[in-house]
């Protein structure tokens, strides 16, 4: 057995102090085995050291909420006896250093996170964000052709676990950003259903009882996944070299997995059950005795094994995917034996429950490891890390100035954005994922939500996931408030109510106060909108250390918002359906003219068109977002709107393109003479929806937003093949929809399979 | 009358079939797994969509020596009426009952998206109650659906109207542009010489609830229960799986 020494401690990314306090705890010296097991524990993926006492912030329970944080996944109550349980993970490391693998494993972890809460998974979506893909003039350092590659193995990824495994892909958010380049964020949100008496858990009870593994062999891979790759910045060649520490997934076998487990469960015989994922064979051990009040012991002869001749060390940390570790009651172990062996899957006791609250593992019979439960979940070290308020990063006041842009400018200025990776159409990506198999796809991707019907109850569930890192890192705080209220803008303009959400907190390195003090500020805008809109967090998941080479991403802050409608037919979709309506503008919230100078260099304009980045995000009047969003919902409820779509990235022109383009109906919109146009096309104030309205339900509409206390502002008509756009009458543009689908359509995918001819249509600065 | 359902542990469409045809169209199904030799009295056999197992090899080349298989290939043989859908299509063609082979898309991807294809041939148990040169509008999902076969069983395929679905623009022209996958002709689906089986890339069961976008796949499945009861092509089960 190798001696312990410092830099083997080191070796593991463990302190000297978290050393002395494993010593302490154990009252002597790990084995190599020990060792690595407190360090995947311990590491930040696993511990969460750094955000635990932050995270305690959030509001976590409401009325609907079955499960909140601490579990698998979160669990909410739907009605008629259903639940759907919901989460989302990063794989953000593993992704850059082998992205195909990468992201696939990325998605089977997350629904294996679903299906062992003993819900079937029923739709994915992903929310990726790379460096740019088209080379920049004004960022020298672009290596298009590496994000390019990183962005399709991505994809790929995706395409090879969704579409075997069979759960929909059905939306999500793709963004490019310099900051992304040399650490790409691959988050993954799920959602399953699952009826409320059928719910499991994630807890080892009744002592004797069988712990048995089902599912993949355990081999070599992935082994420190958890501890080496997502708890440490990148560094030099570590791209290459980490290679070895990224999982390999078998969707098949994944797909066996959740029909088995479900099956399974269904027999009465299984108590709790919970899957192997980050730290493996480790992190089900520990975590389930911990929860159930109980230990467990394995012996590792009886751990199915790819290869000969692993290590205790190996065995425990390997991180092999499609892997489920359950308890089942003593006596009724072959029921579920014969359901695994009818799936065709190893299934065997490799333990049983213990009274003493720890982890025991024996190989040969001989104790290898034994550590207390405790020493490895709730008294995991926790870090207040220091935090400092850092000096502002980009300006305030804008680094350059623009006049007045006459209306050809301005239309220009449009396609430019149209045609930009970010707000370009994904069908290039999107198209690669079955988004529609389980047929319960109702809006599927390019929505600002995603629609799922439920056929068991004829109930409609919305989901959304947004994030926005620019706006973040101008203002972390504002910005994280944002996120949660476009995320769930986004499901209130389908119709839903919000239900609860989900994140996923993307930052660099928790050990710079720079760092923790955005982290510390996210956190606290995303307590306040979720504290303001009532809507509890049941999980989430936090992913630091995403740096390179000391430069660290946008903190990035990820909300995936899950809502209810309660008659999928009663849904609204963002595209104009008729000819001849009234397009009516909900919360038109116009920034003061001085601030806008400050908020319009966090808009997509700015750094499409302008080529810069400074000032702040727009604030946002969060009473004013939860009216404008109730009476939206409201609204489609009535039937008194026809489309209805959150104004965003690109603001009220992009909008308003997007809902012309979706169904080929014209519109022609105009702005108040003595207006400046590029504020009110641009400008990415929040809090805004557009709709449309029959000429005949108007005053309905209208009396409603009064209700609301919402300005409902009639600024234009539908109809025509083209997006016009007059300033007191007077004719700023008139854009036929086949000159704003050239570019809306062809920007991503001639990026992405022709660089350098994308340069030309995805308007990037030349 | 009962559509059964073939089971493989990778089929994934498989309980969207059912949910078809027991919602969508109102008649009784039934799961039929793999490891199964009985095809449980039913009267039209569905091969679902899927990676029927884990198609890691060649999509369909493991599942036509499931035990089930040699139960459907029985039932086709007397007649009996076989429906493959997307990797149910690759499955027929993997095992014999119907001609050709499948590439992979000719741009190398996964492809989703509803598609227009045009009916060629409405005197089959699975296109009669569709119009001739009738457009469906039915969404496709797959990775290989690059439809090839020789010269001469093109030109046999052509000669004895057996391509029953070619991909086609929304108003009917099998262009080039229309034709998402590079199958030659356009072919998107194909029945056997007999009339009793046929495979298809895209999904009808995807196309049966105008919420989803298109309930253009019922004219399918309409034909079928009409044909059916018409007693056409159905020989009785219990004689031709197990007799």
């Amino acid at each position: 057995m190798p001696e312990i020494t410092a830099q083997l401690v080191e070796e593991h990314n463990l302190t000297a102090e978290e050393y002395e306090r494993i010593l302490r705890i154990l009252g002597r010296e790990p084995s190599i085995a020990e060792l690595g097991i407190f360090s995947v524990m311990w590491s930040e993926h696993c511990s969460y050291k750094s955000s635990r006492p932050h995270l305690k912030r959030f509001p976590t329970s409401g009325a609907a909420v079955v499960q909140g944080p601490g579990e698998n996944a979160g669990i909410v109550d739907i009605g008629h006896g259903w639940v759907c349980a919901f989460k989302i993970e990063s794989h953000n490391h593993p992704s850059f250093v082998e992205p195909l693998q990468g992201a696939a494993t990325g998605v089977g972890g997350i629904l294996r996170d679903i299906f062992t809460m003993g819900a079937r998974p029923i739709a994915v979506m992903d929310s990726l964000r790379f460096g740019p893909v088209t080379e920049r003039a004004d960022f020298p350092g672009i290596n298009a052709a590496l994000n390019r590659r990183i962005l399709r193995g991505v994809v790929s990824g995706i395409a090879f676990y969704g579409n075997c495994f069979g759960v929909p892909t059905v939306g999500g958010e793709v963004v490019f950003e310099p900051c992304y380049q040399n650490n790409p964020l691959v988050n993954v949100f799920a959602l399953g259903i699952a009826r409320k008496n059928e719910i499991f858990y994630a807890r080892a009870s009744g002592p004797d009882n069988p712990v048995i593994y089902v599912g993949a062999k355990t081999g070599k891979d992935g082994i420190h996944g958890a501890s080496l790759l997502a708890s440490a910045e990148f560094s030099g060649a570590d791209g290459q070299q980490k290679r070895p520490n990224v999982q390999v997934g078998d969707p098949f076998l994944e797909k066996l997995l959740l029909e088995a487990c479900l099956e399974a469960m269904h027999t009465g015989a299984i108590l709790g059950i919970q899957d192997m994922g980050a730290a493996g064979l480790t992190c089900s051990t520990c975590e389930m005795g911990d929860r159930g009040g109980v230990g467990i012991e394995i012996e590792l002869n009886r751990v199915p094994q790819r290869e000969t001749g692993m290590t205790p060390y190996e065995i425990m940390l390997s991180e092999s995917q499609e892997r489920m570790l359950l308890v089942a009651q003593r006596g009724r172990e072959q029921e579920v034996m014969e359901v695994f062996r009818k799936w065709g899957l190893d299934a065997v006791e490799i333990g049983a429950v213990i009274e003493a609250p720890v982890l025991r593992v024996k190989q040969h019979g001989a104790v290898v490891a034994e550590i207390p439960n405790r020493a490895l979940t709730e008294e995991a070290p926790v870090y207040d890390r220091p935090r400092a308020l850092p000096r502002r990063l980009a300006p305030l006041e804008p680094p350059l100035s623009w006049g007045p842009r006459t209306g050809a400018e301005l239309a220009e200025d449009l396609r430019k954005l149209l045609g930009t990776p970010t707000l370009a159409s994904k069908r290039w990506i999107f198209e690669q994922y079955d988004s529609m198999v389980r047929t319960n796809t109702v809006i599927g991707p390019g929505g600002d939500a995603a629609l799922l019907r439920i056929k068991e109850t004829g109930q409609g569930l919305a989901m959304s996931l947004d994030g926005n890192g620019r706006h973040c890192f101008l203002d972390p705080r504002r910005g994280a408030r944002l996120a949660v209220a476009e995320s769930a803008r986004n499901v209130s303009v389908t119709g839903a109510q919000p239900l609860a959400a989900t994140n996923c907190l993307n930052f660099g390195n928790p050990e710079k106060p720079m760092v923790m003090w955005q982290f510390r500020e996210v956190v606290e805008g995303i307590a306040e909108a979720c504290e303001a809109l009532s809507i509890p967090i049941t999980g989430g998941n936090v992913s630091f250390y995403n740096e390179t080479e000391g430069q660290a991403i946008y903190p990035t802050p990820v909300l995936g918002v899950v809502g209810l409608l309660e008659s999928v037919e009663r849904h609204c979709t963002a595209p104009f359906q008729n000819e001849g309506r009234s397009i009516l503008l909900l919360g038109n919230a116009r920034t003061p003219g001085h601030e806008f100078r400050i908020t319009f260099g966090s808009s997509q304009y700015a750094q499409t068109v302008l080529g810069a980045l400074w000032g702040l995000p727009p604030e946002i009047d969060l009473d004013l977002e939860q009216r404008v969003q109730a009476c939206c919902r409201r609204l489609i409820a009535e039937a008194l709107v026809e489309s209805a779509h959150d104004i965003s990235d690109g603001g009220l022109a992009v909008a308003l393109a997007e809902c012309c383009m979706g169904k080929s109906v014209g519109a022609a919109v105009d702005l108040p003479s003595g207006s400046d146009p590029l504020a009110l096309l641009f400008s990415e104030d929040p809090s805004r929806i557009l709709v449309s309205v029959p000429g005949n339900l108007l005053a309905d509409a209208k009396r409603i937003a009064g209700e609301y206390n919402v300005t409902a502002e009639t600024i234009g008509t539908t109809g025509g093949k083209s997006l016009r756009v007059t300033k007191g009458g007077k004719t700023l543009f008139d854009i036929p929809l086949s000159s704003l689908r050239l570019p809306y359509e062809a920007g991503l995918e001639l990026a992405v399979e022709k660089a350098g001819v994308g340069c030309e249509v995805s308007g990037a600065r030349t | 009358m009962k559509f059964g359902v073939v089971v493989f542990p990778g089929s994934n469409c498989d309980h969207d079939a059912f949910y078809a045809v027991e919602h969508a169209l109102g008649e009784a199904a039934a799961f039929l797994w793999h490891q199964s030799a009985d095809l449980a009295g039913c009267d039209v056999v569905i091969l679902p969509g899927g990676f029927a197992y884990g198609d890691y090899l060649r999509t369909g080349a493991i599942a036509h020596f499931a035990p089930i298989m040699s139960a459907v290939k029985e039932f086709a043989a007397g007649g009996g009426v076989v429906f493959g859908i997307c990797n149910g299509f690759q499955i027929l063609l993997e095992a014999g009952l119907l001609p050709g082979a499948m590439l992979r898309n000719r741009g190398l991807r996964f492809i989703c998206r509803p598609v227009h294809i045009r009916v060629e041939n409405t005197d089959t148990p699975f296109t009669s109650a569709c119009q001739p040169g009738q457009v469906l509008e039915v969404p496709i999902a797959h990775a290989e659906g690059n439809y090839y076969a020789d010269a001469e069983t093109l030109e046999s395929l052509e000669r004895n109207s057996q391509v029953v679905f070619r991909y086609s623009t929304p108003e009917g022209e099998a262009t080039d542009a229309a034709n998402p996958n590079g199958s030659l002709h356009n072919i998107a689906g194909i029945i056997n010489r007999e009339g009793n089986v046929l495979g298809m890339m895209p999904h009808p069961e995807r196309a049966s609830d105008p919420l989803l976008g298109s309930s253009d796949g019922l004219f399918i499945f309409r034909s079928l229960v009409r044909a059916v009861a018409a007693g056409q092509n159905i020989p009785k089960v219990a004689t031709a799986a197990r007799g």
